[in-house]
């Protein structure tokens, strides 16, 4: 063996160290997912957001019923992680993918994400949400995207809070509101889509123009808005935030009560039930999934009992099955918002860029 | 550099050695080349082939390849602003970073005052932390009810200022260090001779000193142009949605909107542009190794003498309280502000939230510094392998192909991490490599931007090292290898021990990567800050505040630790 070969097969050796290591390294990296890679069918693959979550006795309770276990990758927002999906259309990293909306629902369906399946128990979900004949997705869960109010304020000012998406063009509420970036931010966009549905595809150009005229603050994402200028929030308070109106989620005020210390008999934040928009969460089975049957049987069980229970107070979205009760939490502190008008998927998917583009050049410049 | 001998002295260029037999020459090109298979394949791997098939994909439709795409993207009104506003703040970032740290490089290269080391560590933790958890603490202090609004009701929080001002606060140690490491070396009776020889103080200055400095400042330069000009977090947190540059541009249409012509053609443009830095600063950098006098620079500091120097050291003192403890302040303060008042309760909760982590959504957060540190650790064996390797190939004697392969491996610095993360995805997905939802991806792509931070450490002290030593070496019988370790290893150590504290720090603040690869839930601290930032609730904020304090803390540690062990030359970037 010459000297040259010899420094070929240390760099060589090295590099392989650093293989060897790393796999020794993946054995107590996957802790969480318990999942070992040598019985690869009875591991079943969820890809997600960032914002999925579930409870590990609710996981548990799946691979006591079917065998299988789930291994869950988050790639990203919502937004990033359907686009990673898209990319990877064949080949796919899992075998169910939960999260998009109806805001996202036809990209995912134009580009043949999915295979159908039509779940066990679909005859408990809400018809409304039903969106794919074709059982391509099955809904999952539903939320509110509104406009959230700091309660101290409006009591301190004697001001009543607004209601509907007519009141925030009040002049008693000019230089109130914050919202999101409607290109980069999911309630940004989905308070957006909520002006179409209520002012139509022909008038919500004109309402954010008194919008705007009306004092209404825009930043990028919602940690910006709720967390730095939403004087309700308790980063707000620290930040001395001067904006009382958020766009924010209904069930915003009772994740605030549930993480005070101690918890507060009453939200400290109140919801403009008047000013919603409902998103819903779909889950499908990936075409090229390697693990249908447990693709499958992951999809019953998202429409179970069980994990639409454990939803509420884990991901803070409503149940979509009819027999999930909402934990006391909900019913004591969130407030009920009746279907709100929608705009359908396909009109989202067609429309999207073009209703984006025009609140840019309306609203931003 | 204590261990090192005369003979390795600095700066100092060993002479040149004889021509080497032709033997020689051929063996040692075969060396290089077999040193240089690793990183040339690793980054070939996980960077080259990713990259251009996602920037590829943007380019070609189903009838062949369309360059035309370049012109009408360039040629949109919108692209054409992002690209203005790109530049622009960069120029103006840098020479506000040099502007502000200047006056600091010199305070910490001359001056000898108590507490200097942890202040040098300090002001470098900045640069290790994640956006997210800085923007918060920076508009703190420029925003509504800040400092400056309490003083002089100013607000800097929606203008171009704030974005300004915080790549300074990102930036500040990297010209402390590049420029102060050089100046602390050069000899201050070189200055003083001048003045003796009837020079004024200017001129002695601009003379004598300048000229030694102007090649460290450009490179430091041109490395803040180089940040502030593929900014990410700190434009898409401070600037909102009315600002927007290259980098953040590649994000949206990428992640959001799927956009990938357009993505194509704006990472072409940030790659050619960033070329570009690079070829310039590796220029300067060449031409900074020239043979300058150098001496240790414990030598060099002295305590300030005067009223001039005294108010020197103290404005430099004042501007990185202002401008880095202050932020970093309030976030430990608001970690501590509870609403029953003071306290250690969101770190109590933070534990609480671990033993009763009954979901998957958090992890303890010994958990969490448990995964930032494993996989800090594995990208900084990968980092030091593939670098201390490159650095080894690139320090002996070479062509411009070699050295043009030093520029190359600061690429990663410059394309976007959603870039490289979906390139993973479409080239990753075929056995040997099928890696897309390895956890080992993340310690993969940490690594790339680790690999550049190895290399610049390491390779002045190796080119330090004497020749002759090694043909002494060889000489004597030793074998390349055990030259190697007998000669380099003990010289370079601790500058490999400095690389492998950089390649650390910057890993385990990195957030770019982490977030875009799918990965088993292992959260690492800037995930898991992100997570609890991204929900309402005053004990979540407040658990976010405790985590990036816990997180600042562990960068904190790691980068005294380099200062212990800092060798003269390896402090620069």
């Amino acid at each position: 063996m010459n000297t040259t070969t010899k420094y070929a097969a240390t760099a060589l050796a090295a590099a392989l160290g650093v293989t060897v290591l790393a796999g020794c390294g993946s054995d107590d990296g996957s802790a969480g997912s318990g999942a070992s890679k040598g019985s690869g069918s009875k591991t079943v693959t969820l890809v997600s957001h960032d914002s999925f979550n579930v409870s590990k006795d609710v996981l548990e309770a799946f691979t006591k019923e079917t065998g299988y276990t789930v291994k869950t990758l988050k790639s990203g927002d919502a937004g990033a992680a359907l686009n990673q999906e898209i990319l990877t259309k064949g080949s796919p990293r899992g075998d169910v993918f939960f999260g998009v909306d109806n805001t996202l629902l036809s990209r995912a369906l134009d580009n043949g994400l999915f295979t159908p399946y039509e779940a066990k128990g679909l005859d408990r979900v809400a018809k409304d949400t039903q969106q794919d004949e074709k059982h391509r997705v099955t809904p999952v869960d539903t939320g509110d995207i509104c406009v959230n109010y700091d309660k101290k304020y409006f009591a301190d000012k004697k001001l009543a809070p607004p209601k509907t998406f007519a009141d925030l063009l009040k002049p008693a509420y000019k230089n109130l509101l914050v919202t999101e970036n409607a290109a980069s931010s999911s309630p940004g966009l989905g308070f957006l889509l909520g002006t179409v549905a209520a002012e139509g595809e022909d008038g919500y150009e004109a309402y954010w123009k008194k919008l705007k005229a009306n004092g209404v603050k825009v930043v990028d994402g919602w940690e910006q808005a709720y967390n730095e200028e939403f004087s309700g929030s308790a980063g707000g308070k620290k930040a001395k935030a001067d904006r009382p109106l958020v766009v924010s989620y209904a069930s915003s005020p009772p994740v605030e009560v549930l993480y005070a210390d101690p918890q507060p008999k009453e939200a400290p934040t109140g919801v403009a039930t008047g000013t919603c928009f409902r998103q819903t969460e779909y889950a499908g089975l990936l075409t090229g999934a390697k693990n249908e049957a447990g693709g499958k049987a992951l999809l019953d069980f998202l429409i179970s009992k069980t994990f639409q229970e454990d939803m509420p107070l884990t991901m803070f979205v409503n149940p979509v099955v009819e027999d999930a009760e909402l934990p006391e939490l909900f019913t004591k502190h969130g407030e009920k918002v009746d279907t709100p008008p929608t705009v359908a998927p396909e009109k989202i998917s067609a429309n999207r860029e073009q209703w984006i583009q025009s609140w840019q050049s309306l609203v931003l410049k | 550099m204590a261990v090192a001998g005369p003979e390795v002295e600095p700066g100092k260029r060993p002479a040149r050695p004889a021509p080497p037999a032709r033997g020689a020459g051929r063996r040692g090109a075969a060396l290089r080349l077999g040193l240089m298979a690793v990183p040339v394949a690793f980054f070939a791997l996980f960077f080259a082939y990713p990259v251009t098939a996602i920037v590829g994909r943007g380019f070609r439709t189903d009838d062949g390849w369309r360059f035309g795409r370049i012109g009408e993207v360039l040629g949109r009104p919108d692209i054409l602003d992002v690209l203005w506003f790109t530049t622009w703040q960069a120029l103006a970032s840098t020479a506000l970073t040099l502007l502000i740290a200047l006056p600091g490089a010199y305070v910490f290269a001359r001056f000898a005052f108590p507490g200097k080391q942890v202040l040098r560590a300090v002001v470098t933790v900045p640069f290790v932390l994640p956006t997210v958890v800085v923007g918060t603490a920076f508009l703190a202090v420029l925003g509504r009810g800040g400092l400056l609004d309490e003083l002089w009701g100013v607000r800097l929080d929606t203008t171009v200022w704030a974005i300004l001002l915080a790549h300074v606060f990102f930036n500040y140690a990297v010209v402390v260090r590049t420029v102060g490491g050089l100046w602390s070396q050069l000899d201050p009776r070189q200055e003083e001779a001048a003045r003796v020889l009837g020079a004024g103080r200017f001129a002695a200055f601009r003379r004598v000193t300048l000229p030694a400095l102007v090649p460290a400042v450009a490179a430091a330069a041109l490395m803040v142009f180089l940040f502030t000009f593929t900014s990410f977090g700190v434009v898409q947190i401070l600037g909102g949605p009315a600002y927007s540059t290259l980098e953040v541009e590649v994000y949206r249409q990428t992640a959001q909107l799927l956009d990938l012509p357009t993505a194509a053609v704006l990472t072409l443009v940030q790659f050619t542009a960033v070329g570009a830095i690079l070829a310039v600063h590796a220029v300067t950098v060449r031409r900074r190794e020239r043979a300058l006098k150098l001496v240790d620079p414990a030598q060099t500091s002295r305590p300030p003498r005067g009223a001039g120097q005294w108010a020197l050291l103290g404005g430099v003192l004042l501007t990185a309280l202002l401008l880095i403890l202050l932020p970093l302040g309030v976030l430990v303060e608001r970690s501590l502000d509870g609403p029953g008042g003071y306290g250690f309760g969101y770190y109590r909760a933070l534990q609480s939230a671990g033993s009763g982590a009954t979901s998957t959504f958090l992890v303890p957060p010994l958990e969490a510094v448990g995964n930032s540190l494993r996989y800090a650790l594995v990208a900084t064996l990968i980092a030091l392998v593939v670098g201390g390797l490159a650095a080894a190939a690139l320090t002996r004697r070479a062509g411009r192909l070699v050295r043009g392969f030093d520029a190359l491996l600061m690429l990663p610095l410059g394309v976007s991490a959603v870039t490289v993360g979906f390139g993973f995805l479409i080239t990753l997905d075929k056995p040997p490599f099928d890696l897309r939802t390895s956890w080992i991806l993340v310690p993969l792509a940490q690594a790339l931007v680790g690999v550049p931070f190895v290399v610049r450490t390491m390779l002045p002290v190796l080119r330090a090292v004497d020749e002759r030593l090694r043909e002494a070496a060889a000489v004597l019988g030793a074998s390349p290898l055990r030259a190697w370790r007998e000669v380099d290893l003990p010289l370079v150590r601790r500058a490999v021990l400095v690389a492998a504290g950089f390649a650390f720090a910057v890993s385990l603040g990195e957030f770019g990567a982490t977030v875009f690869i799918a990965r088993p839930d292992t959260p690492t601290l800037p995930v898991a800050v992100a997570r609890l930032l991204g929900r309402s609730g005053e004990l979540n904020y407040g658990q976010a505040m405790a985590l990036s304090t816990i997180l600042m803390l562990v960068c904190a540690v790691s980068l005294l630790l380099l200062e212990r062990i800092r060798t003269d030359r390896s402090g620069e970037f």
